[in-house]
C-alpha cells in the first residue's frame, strides 16, 4: 500500500462531502468547491477490492476524514475489541486528517443494530464514555472528535444538559469535538430548546469539524413536531442560519455537507458545499 | 478416454490456454455496476420517521404474511428438476399448495 | 432508569411496551418518539438486504421480499457493525420458510448474492501468466496444485442457478431445468458470476481442495472440457500462484 503518512495533517477550513461510490469520477475530475472527503470507517474495513483501490486514490489528492458509525462509544458494555483493531488498521495505513465518532450506541448483547441509540446523561454514563474515548485515543494513537446525536426523546433520568456533558467529557479525556449543527436544530426542535441557546453554551473551542445536513419532518402523538435526521435532502435555512451564528462564535472550521440517502448527482451536493463555502466566506470577511 | 490421452489433452489444452488480463487493475476504472458497491454500506442516516416497519407487530412472528404475485419467479418454469419432480414457478401454483 | 437492555429489546419486538423512563422535552411521555428508533432499525436493516440480494428481489419481488427480510432481521439482527457482511445467513433462512417452498432453488441463487459481495470486498489478488503453466514439464505440470484469488467463490447447486440470476438480474433465456454449477470470479474490482460447463465444478472443487492438476483431471468425466475452464480462470485472473 502506498504511504499515507506524508498526507494532510488536518482538516481544512474548507467545505467537504461524504463520499460516495457513485461520485467517484466526478470528483477525480473537478471536485471544486470540496476540499476534503469524509468516509464511514466501517465500508473501507473490507480485505480489498474497489473501494479500498479508491479510497487509497482519494488519499492521495484530499485530506480524508475517517467518521466511524458502529463502535457504539455509549454502550453499557466494553467497546469490541475486534472493532477497535479494525479501526486502528485503518488509521493506521490510511493516516486521516481526523477520525470521528458519535455519542451514541448501537451494539448491545453483541447485536449490531445499524442506528445511532440514544443514552442519558448521567455522572455514571459520563464515566463510561470518557473511558470508552480513552480507550480509543489510546489504542489509535490520535485524538478523536466526538460527534452530538440527533434526539428524538428525552430520558428523565437525566441530570446533565448535553452541552455540560460533552464540555466535562472534553475536560476528563482531551478529545475534540465534531458539532452537527442539523443534529442541534433537529434535537432542539424535538426537545424544545433553543437551538441557539445550545451553540451558546457548547464549548466552541474544541471544535474540528462541523456536519451540515438535511432532515425530515414528521410529529409526535401531540402533533408536535418531530424531525428526523434523514440525510436525505437539502440543508434547510434554519440550519444555515444556525451554522452563520456558529461560524461567527467559532471562526472557520472544516464544514461536511452529508446526504446518504437518495444520494443525487453530483452537481447538486456540489451546489450544497458552495452554500457552505460562502458561509465560510462571510466569516473571514 | 485413457490416462495417457487424456494427458496429451491437458497439455494441448494448457498451451492453447489465452493469457491473463494484461491490464493493471485501477481505481479509476469504470464500475460495471453500482450494485454491489451499493449494497452492505454502513451510513449515519435515519430511516423514515415513525410510520412504517419498525412499528408494525402484525407480522413479528416472522410467517403471518402470505406470498403476493410477483417478481420473475412467477415466469420462470423449471420443469424437470433434480428432485425429479415438476417444478413450476407460478405463485398461484404455491398458493394452492400452502396450508389455510 | 432506562437501561440499554429494555432500550433493546423493544427496538426488535414491537410487541413490548415503550421502556420506561423515556419523555419528551414537556416530561409527557415519549410514545411514538421511540417508534423512529425502532423504525430506523428495521428499515435500515430491511433496505441493506433488499440492496444486498437484488436477485432475490426481483424474483419474488420487493413487498415479498421485505416480508422475508423483516422476519429474518427480527431473528438474526447483525452480530457485527460491517453491514458489508450482514445477510450471510439469508438463503438459509429462505429455505426454511413455509411460503416459498415451492421455490426450492431461491436459496441457491441468493448464495450468488452473498457470493458476489464478499467477491467484491475481498483481498486483491493479480493471476499467474499463462506461461507459467506452459513452461512446466508434463511431470511437474500434472503435480502442480493451484492457490486461487480469494475473491474466486464456487458455488454447486442442483439448480440452473447462474441462468436464473441471469434471467432474472439482466434478462435474457428463460432458464431449463438442469443443474449449475456457478463460479465468482473478479478479474479486476467487478465480480461477475459464470456458469461453468459439464464436470467443471467437480475439478474446480478438487483444484481449490489442493488436490494436484493431473489428480483432479484423472477424475473428471468424458464430457468434461479443460480448454473453456482454464481460458475463463486464466482471462478473469483466478490462479494467483502455483506450487510444484
Amino acid at each position: 500500500m502506498p504511504d499515507a503518512s506524508h498526507a494532510f495533517p488536518h482538516l481544512p477550513n474548507l467545505p467537504g462531502v461524504g463520499y460516495k461510490p457513485q461520485h467517484f469520477s466526478d470528483i477525480l475530475s473537478d471536485a471544486s468547491p470540496v476540499g476534503w472527503l469524509e468516509v464511514h470507517a466501517e465500508n473501507y474495513m473490507g480485505d480489498g477490492g474497489r473501494p479500498i483501490a479508491q479510497l487509497r486514490v482519494l488519499a492521495e489528492r484530499f485530506p480524508i476524514s475517517v467518521h466511524g458509525v458502529g463502535l457504539s462509544i455509549g454502550g453499557e458494555g466494553k467497546l469490541d475489541p475486534d472493532h477497535l483493531a479494525r479501526l486502528k488498521h485503518l488509521c493506521d495505513w490510511l493516516n486521516p486528517a481526523s477520525f470521528s465518532e458519535h455519542l451514541a450506541w448501537s451494539t448491545h448483547d453483541s447485536h449490531f443494530l445499524n442506528d445511532l441509540l440514544p443514552l442519558p446523561y448521567t455522572s455514571d454514563t459520563l464515566a463510561r464514555v470518557a473511558d470508552h474515548i480513552d480507550e480509543v485515543q489510546s489504542t489509535l494513537g490520535r485524538q478523536m472528535l466526538l460527534e452530538n446525536p440527533s434526539s428524538y426523546l428525552a430520558f428523565a433520568e437525566s441530570t446533565w444538559s448535553e452541552t455540560d456533558f460533552l464540555t466535562e467529557i472534553v475536560r476528563r479525556t482531551g478529545c475534540g469535538l465534531l458539532l452537527d449543527v442539523n443534529n442541534v436544530f433537529v434535537s432542539a426542535t424535538n426537545l424544545d430548546y433553543s437551538p441557539q441557546g445550545y451553540i451558546d453554551a457548547y464549548p466552541l473551542d474544541a471544535v474540528g469539524e462541523i456536519h451540515l445536513g438535511g432532515h425530515d419532518e414528521d410529529e409526535d402523538d401531540h402533533g408536535a413536531p418531530l424531525l428526523i435526521d434523514s440525510h436525505g435532502r437539502e440543508v434547510v435555512d434554519p440550519v444555515w442560519a444556525l451554522l452563520d451564528h456558529t461560524l461567527a462564535k467559532s471562526g472557520p472550521k472544516p464544514l461536511l455537507v452529508e446526504w446518504d440517502t437518495d444520494v443525487p448527482e453530483w452537481s447538486i451536493l456540489a451546489d450544497e458545499a458552495r452554500r457552505a463555502a460562502s458561509a465560510l466566506t462571510r466569516v473571514l470577511a | 478416454m485413457s490416462k495417457t490421452l487424456k494427458t496429451v489433452a491437458i497439455v494441448g489444452a494448457v498451451a492453447a490456454s489465452l493469457a491473463a488480463h494484461t491490464t493493471t487493475a485501477t481505481a479509476q476504472s469504470k464500475e460495471k455496476c453500482f450494485g454491489v458497491s451499493l449494497a452492505g454500506q454502513n451510513d449515519c442516516a435515519a430511516g423514515p420517521g415513525t410510520t412504517c416497519a419498525g412499528t408494525s407487530t402484525v407480522d413479528y412472528q416472522g410467517n403471518a404474511w402470505t406470498l403476493v404475485d410477483s417478481g420473475t419467479c412467477a415466469e420462470i418454469e423449471l420443469p424437470a428438476m433434480a428432485d425429479g419432480s415438476a417444478r413450476m414457478g407460478s405463485l398461484e401454483e404455491l398458493n394452492r399448495d400452502l396450508p389455510g | 432508569m432506562t437501561n440499554q437492555t429494555a432500550f433493546h429489546s423493544g427496538l426488535l419486538n414491537p410487541a413490548l411496551p415503550i421502556p420506561e423512563g423515556l419523555e419528551d422535552g414537556r416530561s409527557q411521555p415519549a410514545g411514538r418518539r421511540y417508534g423512529v428508533y425502532r423504525n430506523n432499525v428495521t428499515v435500515s436493516l430491511r433496505e441493506a438486504l433488499a440492496e444486498g440480494f437484488p436477485s432475490l428481489v426481483g424474483l419474488i419481488g420487493r413487498e415479498n421480499f421485505d416480508h422475508v427480510a423483516r422476519a429474518y432481521l427480527r431473528q438474526s439482527p447483525p452480530t457485527s457493525p460491517l453491514m458489508m457482511h450482514y445477510g450471510a445467513e439469508l438463503p438459509e433462512f429462505v429455505a426454511s420458510l413455509e411460503q416459498l417452498k415451492h421455490l426450492p432453488y431461491l436459496a441457491d441463487v441468493g448464495r450468488i448474492d452473498v457470493a458476489m459481495r464478499r467477491s467484491y470486498h475481498a483481498a486483491d489478488s493479480s493471476g499467474i501468466d499463462v506461461k507459467e503453466l506452459q513452461v512446466l514439464d508434463e511431470a511437474t505440470l500434472l503435480s502442480t496444485t493451484f492457490c486461487f484469488a480469494p475473491s474466486m467463490i464456487l458455488l454447486r447447486s442442483p439448480w440452473p442457478i447462474g441462468s436464473i440470476w441471469h434471467y432474472t438480474m439482466r434478462g435474457g433465456d428463460k432458464p431449463s431445468g438442469t443443474a449449475q454449477d456457478v463460479v465468482i470470479l473478479r478479474a479486476e474490482y467487478d465480480p461477475e458470476p459464470f456458469i461453468l460447463g459439464p464436470g467443471a465444478g467437480d475439478v474446480l472443487h478438487a483444484l481449490q481442495n489442493g488436490v494436484a492438476f493431473g489428480a483432479a483431471l484423472e477424475a473428471s468425466g468424458d464430457d468434461f472440457d479443460l480448454e473453456p475452464l482454464l481460458n475463463l480462470l486464466m482471462t478473469n485472473n483466478a490462479i494467483s500462484h502455483l506450487k510444484h
